[in-house]
C-alpha cells in the first residue's frame, strides 16, 4: 500500500502498549475460533507479537479458542520453535551435530555460556542474547558451526566468541539504521 | 469373509478384521499393552508384534487388518525376542519398585513381563523423570511409572471430553499429564478417575486412605460407621476371583463388620431419600413453569455424580441453575447420621467417623466439598473406592470367600430395589420415574417388571416420553402431559446433550448425568478392567438385585416415610433443605497462578 505519510513518521519500531498486543491477540484469537487446525497459526502469530509465548498468552488463546490448557500446551512443548520464555534479541544457536561436537561444538557452547553468563534455553538479563543448542546446519565440513540469529559462522574457535559477537552486533546495528 | 492362518489354525473372519481379533477366534493370545477394547488402538507400544509370511518386518497385531490367505505366527523366535526386547526397553526407564507398587499383582506391565518371560534386563537407561502429583483429593500420579500408552488421554478426551491429559514434550522428555505437566489442579479435571481405570501400570491411582480409616477404627473415641454404594455389591467379589456381576452383598457386609465398623449403612437408604427429594424438586420446578409461568430451570439434570457437578461446574456455569440442588445419596448419608443418628446413639457429630465405600474417585473429592458439611463438620469423612476396600479385607486377613451372607443395620441400611438401580445408567431415571408417576396419578407405574426398557443399555444418550393421563388433584396441571427424559453417561455423551438443548433441538424435562460409561458400575474406582463386557454383567447382577426385592418404589421405602415422619417433616422441608440440599459454583478452567 502506498502512502503519502512522511517515511520519517513511521514508528514500526516502537513497542506496542500491553493493551495494543492484547487487543491484537484477541483479533487473531477471533479471527480463528471455530477453523480447524486454527491453534498453530494462533501460537505462531501470538510468539511474534509477544516474541514468545507468555503464560497469561497461553491461557488466553486457551481459554479464547476453547481448546484445553493441557492440549495446547502439548502443542506448544511438542515443537520447539515456540517459545514459553522470554527470547533475547539476538539468537545464539551452537551446533552440537556430531561433525561440530568431536571438532569442540561443547567447547564453544562452554564459552558462550561464560560469555553470556547464561545457560542453554536461557536469555540474558537485558534480553540481548538466547542462547541454544542445535543440531547440524550443514556445515559440517567448516565445524564447529554456530549461528547468530540466521548468520552461520564456520570453524569458531572458543577463544574467538567475543569478537564474533561484536562484529554480530555493529553489522545489525548498521542493518538497522539503514 | 477372509480365510487367515493363526499359528496353523485356520479361521474365517470379516474383511478389516484385526490379527489380534483374528488371532483371539482363534483361541491364540497376543500380549497388548497400549491397545483397549472399544477404546484406543494406536500401535504404540510394539508388544503385540506377530510375523506375516512374505513380509519383511513384525507387524502390530492390534492395527494390522487381516487379508485373504495370510498366514500369521505369533510364536517365532524373532517375534520372541522383538517384543522382549520391547519390555526390556519400557523396564529400563521404569521406576519399577514392584513390591510397594499400588499396582503390584494388578499390573499389566508386570503380567505382560512375566507372561513373555523376561528374566532379565539387558538395557541399562536413564530412568523416566518422576514428577509426583498429590494436587487433587482423588489421585496420585507418578511419571516415572507412565510407559505412555496414552490410554488415559483418550478417554480423558473422547469419552470424557475433558482433555486435562496430553503428551507434552517430545522424545525422552515426553510425560503424559496436565499442561506443561504441571498438577492436576493446574486443569480442569474432574476427578472421574477413568485415567486411572485404564492405566495398566501404576501412573495414575486413587487416593489411597485405607490407613485413615485403619486409625479411625482403632481411636477409642471415634465411632465409626460405614455405608456402601449400590455399585460395590455387584463389582467387589472381583477383587476375591469372582467373575464380573456376581453379587456379593451379603459377604460385603460379613466383612465390613469384621473389619470392625460400629454401624454398616446402606447408601441405598439415602438412594431412596433422593428420589423422594428430588422427584418432589422435579414436580415443583413443572408446577412453577406451567401454573405460575415463571422461569423454573428446566430441564432438570440429576446430581448424584460428582463428576458431573465438577464438569457442570468448568464447562456449563451457565446450567448449574438446572442441576437439582440434592446432594447425592453418600452426603445425604452423611449428613443424616451425623445429625438424627448421632443423637439416637447419644454422640456428637465430631465424635462419629463417617467412611463411604464408593465405585467412584470423584466422591473422594466431592466428600472435601466445602458445602458438604451440614452438622459443622464433614458430612462423610474418608471415601474408599472398591478397590481400597478389597484391599483393606485382604490386610484384614478376611477369607472373604467363606464368609456368610450378613445383612446391614435397620433403619439406615433398609432400601428398595429403586435404589439398587442408581448402580446403572438409566437407573436414577427409572428410580425417579417409578415414584414420580404414582405420586403424580395415583396408579401403578405401568412398565412392565417396572423397567423402562428405552433407558436402559450401554447406548450413550438413550431418552423416553412418558405420557400422564390422569393425575390426582394436586397435580391435576399435568393431566395430559408428556414427560421427556434423557440419560447420558460418559461425560462426552453429556456434553453432546447439552449442546443440542442450547442449539434448541432438544426438549426435555429431566435428564440423567452419570460420569461414568456405563454408569456406577463402571466408575474409576471399581475393579479393573472394566470394558463393555463387565459392564453389562455388573449391570444384570444389578437389575437382579432390584428384581428380587419385596419393595422396588422408594416412596414405599418404610425406613424414609419414619424419618420424614420422626425428623425431616416433608421433602423439601426446613430441615430437608438444611441437611440434604446443597449449592453449586462455577470454576475456573485454568487456575490462577
Ligand atoms: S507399575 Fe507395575 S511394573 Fe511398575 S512398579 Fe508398579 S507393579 Fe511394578
Ligand atoms: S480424573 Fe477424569 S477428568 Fe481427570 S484426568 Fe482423569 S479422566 Fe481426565
Ligand atoms: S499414565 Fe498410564 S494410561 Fe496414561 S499414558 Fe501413562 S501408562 Fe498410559
Ligand atoms: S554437525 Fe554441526 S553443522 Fe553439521
Ligand atoms: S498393543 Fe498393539 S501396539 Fe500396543
Amino acid at each position: 500500500m502506498l502512502t503519502d505519510k512522511p517515511a520519517g513518521d513511521c514508528h514500526c519500531t516502537e513497542p506496542a502498549s500491553p493493551e495494543e498486543l492484547r487487543r491484537r491477540l484477541d483479533e487473531i484469537i477471533t479471527e480463528y475460533k471455530d477453523k480447524p487446525g486454527g491453534l498453530i497459526p494462533v501460537l505462531q502469530i501470538a510468539q511474534g507479537l509477544y516474541g514468545y509465548l507468555p503464560d497469561e498468552v497461553v491461557r488466553r488463546i486457551s481459554l479464547g479458542l476453547d481448546k484445553p490448557y493441557s492440549e495446547v500446551a502439548g502443542v506448544i512443548t511438542f515443537y520447539s520453535f515456540f517459545s514459553t520464555r522470554p527470547r533475547g534479541e539476538h539468537m545464539v544457536r551452537v551446533c552440537l551435530g556430531t561433525a561440530c561436537y568431536v571438532r569442540g561444538g561443547k567447547q564453544v557452547l562452554d564459552a558462550f555460556k561464560k560469555e553470556l553468563g547464561i545457560d542453554v534455553g536461557e536469555t540474558t538479563a537485558d534480553r540481548k542474547y538466547t542462547l541454544e543448542v542445535a543440531r547440524c546446519f550443514g556445515a559440517c565440513g567448516l565445524a564447529p558451526a554456530i549461528t547468530i540469529d540466521d548468520v552461520v559462522h564456520q570453524r569458531v574457535k572458543p577463544t574467538k566468541i567475543r569478537e564474533i559477537l561484536a562484529k554480530h552486533m555493529q553489522a545489525a546495528a548498521v542493518a538497522k539504521g539503514a | 469373509m477372509a480365510k487367515v492362518t493363526i499359528d496353523g489354525i485356520e479361521v474365517d473372519v470379516a474383511e478389516g478384521t484385526t490379527i489380534l481379533d483374528a488371532a483371539s477366534s482363534a483361541g491364540v493370545h497376543i500380549p497388548t499393552l497400549c491397545f483397549l477394547k472399544d477404546v484406543q488402538a494406536i500401535g504404540a507400544c510394539r508388544i503385540c508384534l506377530v510375523e506375516i509370511e512374505g513380509a519383511r518386518d513384525l507387524a502390530a497385531s492390534c492395527v494390522m487388518p487381516v487379508s485373504d490367505g495370510m498366514k500369521v505366527r505369533t510364536n517365532t523366535p524373532r517375534v520372541r525376542e522383538a517384543r522382549k526386547t520391547v519390555v526390556e526397553l519400557l523396564l529400563s526407564e521404569h521406576d519399577g519398585d514392584c513390591t510397594t507398587c499400588n499396582r503390584n499383582e494388578d499390573c499389566e506391565l508386570q503380567a505382560v513381563a512375566h507372561e513373555i518371560g523376561v528374566t532379565e534386563n539387558r538395557y541399562e537407561g536413564a530412568k523416566s523423570k518422576r514428577t509426583l502429583d498429590a494436587s487433587t483429593p482423588a489421585l496420585r500420579r507418578n511419571t516415572a511409572k507412565c510407559i505412555l500408552c496414552r490410554r488415559c488421554v483418550t478417554i480423558c478426551s473422547e469419552v470424557q471430553g475433558v482433555t486435562a491429559l496430553f503428551p507434552q514434550y517430545r522424545g525422552f522428555k515426553t510425560v503424559v499429564g496436565p499442561a506443561f505437566n504441571k498438577d492436576l489442579d493446574t486443569v480442569a479435571c474432574v476427578q472421574c478417575g477413568q485415567c486411572g481405570a485404564v492405566c495398566p501400570v501404576g501412573a495414575i491411582i486413587e487416593n489411597d486412605q485405607i490407613e485413615e480409616v485403619w486409625a479411625a477404627l482403632g481411636n477409642p473415641n471415634k465411632h465409626v460407621v460405614v455405608q456402601t454404594a449400590p455399585a460395590i455389591r455387584a463389582a467387589l467379589g472381583e477383587c476375591f476371583g469372582y467373575p464380573p456381576g456376581t453379587r456379593v452383598k451379603g459377604q460385603m457386609v460379613s466383612a465390613l463388620r469384621r473389619i470392625g465398623f460400629q454401624g454398616v449403612f446402606d447408601t441405598n437408604f439415602t438412594a431412596d431419600l433422593t428420589i423422594m427429594e428430588e422427584g418432589t424438586e422435579l414436580l415443583l420446578r413443572l408446577k412453577k413453569a406451567l401454573v405460575d409461568k415463571q422461569e423454573a430451570h428446566l430441564p432438570m439434570f440429576t446430581s448424584c455424580s460428582p463428576g458431573w457437578i465438577r464438569f457442570a461446574e468448568y464447562f456449563y456455569p451457565d446450567m448449574l441453575p438446572n442441576l437439582s440442588t440434592c446432594k447425592s445419596p453418600q452426603q445425604m448419608m452423611g449428613a443424616v447420621v451425623k445429625s438424627h443418628y448421632a443423637k439416637k446413639v447419644g454422640k456428637k457429630p465430631e465424635d462419629i467417623f463417617m467412611v463411604s465405600i464408593m465405585p467412584c474417585t470423584a466422591k473422594k473429592a466431592e466428600a472435601k466439598r466445602a458445602e458438604m458439611n451440614a452438622n459443622g463438620v464433614a458430612d462423610v469423612d474418608v471415601v474408599l473406592t472398591t478397590r481400597e476396600l478389597g484391599r483393606m479385607i485382604t490386610q484384614a486377613g478376611i477369607d472373604f470367600r467363606s464368609l456368610p451372607d450378613g445383612t446391614m443395620d435397620t433403619p439406615l441400611g433398609e432400601s428398595t430395589g429403586a435404589a439398587d438401580i442408581f448402580a446403572n445408567t438409566g437407573g436414577v431415571m427409572e428410580a425417579a420415574l417409578r415414584t414420580a408417576y404414582e405420586i403424580v396419578t395415583g396408579q401403578p407405574f405401568p412398565f412392565e417388571n417396572l423397567h423402562v426398557k428405552p433407558i436402559e443399555g450401554l447406548a450413550g444418550v438413550k431418552e423416553a416420553s412418558i405420557p400422564i393421563k390422569d393425575t390426582v388433584p394436586e397435580w391435576a396441571f399435568l393431566r395430559g402431559a408428556t414427560l421427556n427424559v434423557a440419560v447420558a453417561h460418559g461425560l462426552g455423551n453429556a456434553r453432546k446433550v447439552i449442546e443440542r438443548i442450547k442449539k434448541g433441538e432438544a426438549h426435555y424435562h429431566f435428564i440423567e448425568i452419570m460420569t461414568c460409561p456405563g454408569g456406577c458400575i463402571g466408575g474409576g474406582g471399581q475393579p479393573r478392567m472394566t470394558g463393555n463386557d463387565t459392564r453389562k454383567a455388573r449391570i444384570a447382577a444389578i437389575y437382579a438385585e432390584d428384581e428380587h426385592r419385596d419393595l422396588r418404589k422408594s416412596h414405599e421405602n418404610p425406613a424414609v416415610q419414619k424419618l420424614y415422619a420422626e425428623f425431616l417433616g416433608h421433602p423439601l422441608g426446613h430441615k430437608s433443605h438444611e441437611l440434604l440440599h446443597t449449592t453449586y459454583t462455577a470454576r475456573a478452567k485454568i487456575k490462577a497462578n
